[in-house]
């Protein structure tokens, strides 16, 4: 009886053990915050290595009567590893035609405000300006200029909401804090499907605490080495009742660009 | 008209050279249409008065060649006045070939290149001659002839520059409004007796450093400003272009909402020595207004030590002035923006209030609104030729 007793009080402390040794992704004793950020940092990290990217984007706005105008801009990425450093960026505009050949390079931080110039080709000026605030409309599209780059982990706080179909799929529901002290939104709820940890669907909660936009990515594609990107985000702001769509073309990967190409002096040269 | 010639003849030559190397021509550019009327009448005789209509084209053709690695740039411009026969007039912007690294840049040709952090008075900004007639804020400028060398590298942007020929200020003809009473002669006098073929050189470095954005610029060569004697006969006024040396230096430090700015130059001309500085903040209010609206606010000092006597140094509106201003952006999908400001002179209190608006209309036609007011303007100061010249301008124009 002593025996058997001992016998099992070895095998419930080896077993608790084994727990213990197990990854986080384990569901014991692993609170909701925890469990928020692993299914988050999971979706991040698999959209990681890419060295560097390209893209065309096509942006379609539409007022509350339906009524559309576009822009293209061209956007390059540079990817820093280092998870506590943002990316580097630069988007060139290619339309409306006043506008042509207007840039924005962005050092990305990611708690504090990026580094930010703007090229104006009219004067030929390369002006330093404030990025600070990062939650005002982008070139007048339902888009805030965090929206378009905010997805780095350690931007955000936590949590695990539930687990819910979205679509064909099913999808954790993950409610996100910005650290950033600027940004336009108290909080987002995000879903990350469960089959290829992507990002499907974001609600934004801006500060009064309302439902301000949602927004929905689709058209996932998987690149070479894992990459997963999606070439469709729709934009709708519940109260304005505008929405905007990004149309992303053309992608591609390790260009071949390095930190020379993201240089302020850059901007003068690239169109 | 030589210069029109040019043009031709640049259009014959260059042009089969680039379609020839390069893989693809991308034109852009614009046509703007100009009302422009002043709501008093003139001061001085045979200046026009009421409506002056313009019209002004810029093509710009840009090609790569080998990936980009090389660049051809042209950029003519042409303005159409209906008043004034120094308003009408054309220029080369930009005709240059580019070569470039990640490292190294070589640009051979005419190019515009903007130096400065403020918005008022870019004292620093020294490598391209003022276009006057286009604009009386001096922000407009003539292409300049150039070889540019240049190198980007970790420890900052150094460029140097070799200006071979020359470009002289345009001035308003007599029947033009905003001139000095007496009109400005077609031909200038030079203090080098190589006149416009001066070769003028100047060096440039420039880098950030956290929230620091800095600039240190030398120029050796022909100062762009003129000074101004008058002839013989007393019927005109010749502009006299003087060898000078000039230091200059901007810094912009960018924190949270604030944008600090300075620029100051040390200049010997004519056998004299001064400085100038300018001096300020921008601050912006985000989303002030529908979640969407910035208010700008923005204030800069200026002050310059040259004796004010035009005929021995070049005039200057800016000795110790202030310009105090608001800009409105909208944010909005037609990108409405506003900038209203008043720059006041503190010594005799005259003031010139201008706004700036514009708003794009759809995909390829912008609206703009430009008005400028001369009020408390003294007699016998630099700004009384131009007490009786503000005017409201308005623009359509067509972007391709």
């Amino acid at each position: 009886m002593n025996v058997t007793l001992k016998n099992d009080f070895y095998k419930t402390l080896l077993i608790s053990a084994a727990c213990a040794l197990l990854p986080s992704t384990s569901i014991f004793a692993q609170t909701d915050e925890q469990k928020g950020f692993d299914i988050s940092a999971r979706s991040d990290r698999s959209d990681r290595n890419f060295g560097d990217s390209h893209v065309k984007i096509n942006m379609v706005l539409r007022n509350a009567a339906g009524k559309e105008s576009s822009r293209s801009l061209d956007l390059k990425t540079l990817e820093i590893p280092d998870e506590n450093i943002g990316d580097k960026s630069i988007i060139i505009f290619d339309s409306p035609a006043d506008i042509s050949g207007t840039v924005m390079l962005s050092h990305a931080k990611i708690l504090d405000a990026d580094n930010q110039w703007l090229y104006l080709p009219a004067l030929k000026r390369i002006k330093r300006i404030s990025s600070v605030n990062k939650s005002g409309p982008f070139v007048g599209s339902e888009f805030a200029f965090e929206d378009l780059t905010a997805s780095e982990l350690n931007k955000y706080k936590y949590k695990f909401l539930r687990l819910e179909a979205c679509g064909l799929l099913q999808c954790d529901v993950i409610e996100r804090y910005p650290l950033y002290e600027h940004s336009g939104y108290t909080r987002q709820v995000v879903w990350i499907d469960q089959s290829v940890y992507q990002i499907r669907k974001i609600d934004f909660y801006e500060r009064r605490g309302d439902l301000l936009k949602t927004l929905i990515i689709d058209n996932y594609k998987k690149y070479e080495g894992d990459i997963w990107r999606a070439h469709r985000f729709i934009m709708k702001n519940h109260q304005t009742r505008k929405s905007t769509n990004l149309i992303y073309s053309d992608y591609k990967f390790n260009t071949g660009l390095t930190d020379k190409d993201f240089r302020k002096d850059i901007l003068r040269r690239i169109r | 008209m030589r210069i029109l010639t040019s043009f031709l003849i640049v259009l014959v030559a260059v042009f089969p050279l680039v379609t020839s190397q390069a893989s693809e021509v991308k034109v852009s550019g614009f046509v703007v249409g100009e009302i422009r009327g002043f709501v008093t009448s003139p001061q001085f005789s045979n200046q026009l008065s009421g409506i002056q209509l313009s019209l002004a084209i810029q093509p710009e053709f840009r090609s790569r060649i080998n990936n980009g690695d090389e660049k051809i740039t042209f950029v003519p411009f042409i303005r159409l006045d209906s008043s004034d026969d120094s308003r009408t007039h054309a220029d080369i912007r930009e005709m240059y070939w580019l070569h470039n690294s990640q490292e190294w840049t070589l640009l051979v040709g005419v190019n515009r290149i903007f130096w400065g952090v403020v918005e008022s008075n870019n004292l620093v900004d020294i490598i391209n001659q003022t276009d006057l007639v286009e604009d009386i804020d001096g922000k407009e400028k003539l292409g300049q002839p150039m070889i540019n060398i240049a190198t980007q590298q970790d420890w900052g942007n150094l460029g140097f520059f070799i200006m071979p020929w020359f470009r002289e200020r345009t001035f308003p003809s007599e029947d033009g409004r905003l001139r000095s009473q007496v009109v400005v002669a077609r031909d200038a006098t030079y203090e080098s007796t190589s006149e416009q073929k001066h070769i003028d050189l100047a060096l440039r470095y420039s880098h950030y450093i956290g929230d620091w954005d800095f600039g240190v610029s030398f120029f050796k060569g022909t100062g762009r400003e003129p000074r101004f004697i008058l002839n013989g006969s007393g019927t005109q006024l010749v502009a006299q272009y003087d060898q000078v040396d000039q230091f200059g230096t901007d810094i912009q430090f960018t924190n949270d909402a604030w944008l600090w700015k300075f620029e100051g130059i040390a200049r010997s001309q004519n056998g004299k020595n001064f400085t100038a500085i300018v001096g300020g903040f921008e601050y912006t209010f985000y989303q002030v207004a529908n979640n969407k609206t910035d208010l700008g606010l923005l204030l800069e000092y200026m002050s310059d030590s040259r004796e004010q006597d035009p005929t021995e140094i070049p005039p200057t509106e800016f000795d110790d002035d202030i310009f105090l201003a608001t800009r409105l952006a909208m944010n909005d999908t037609q990108d409405t923006e506003l900038l209203a400001g008043v720059l006041i002179d503190r010594n005799n209190s005259s003031k010139i209030l201008s706004i700036e608006a514009k708003r794009r209309l759809n995909n390829h036609w912008n609206f703009e609104l430009e008005g400028r007011w001369f009020l408390n303007v003294k007699e016998n100061t630099s700004l009384s030729p131009l007490k009786k010249d503000s005017f409201v301008t308005l623009r359509l124009a067509r972007y391709f």
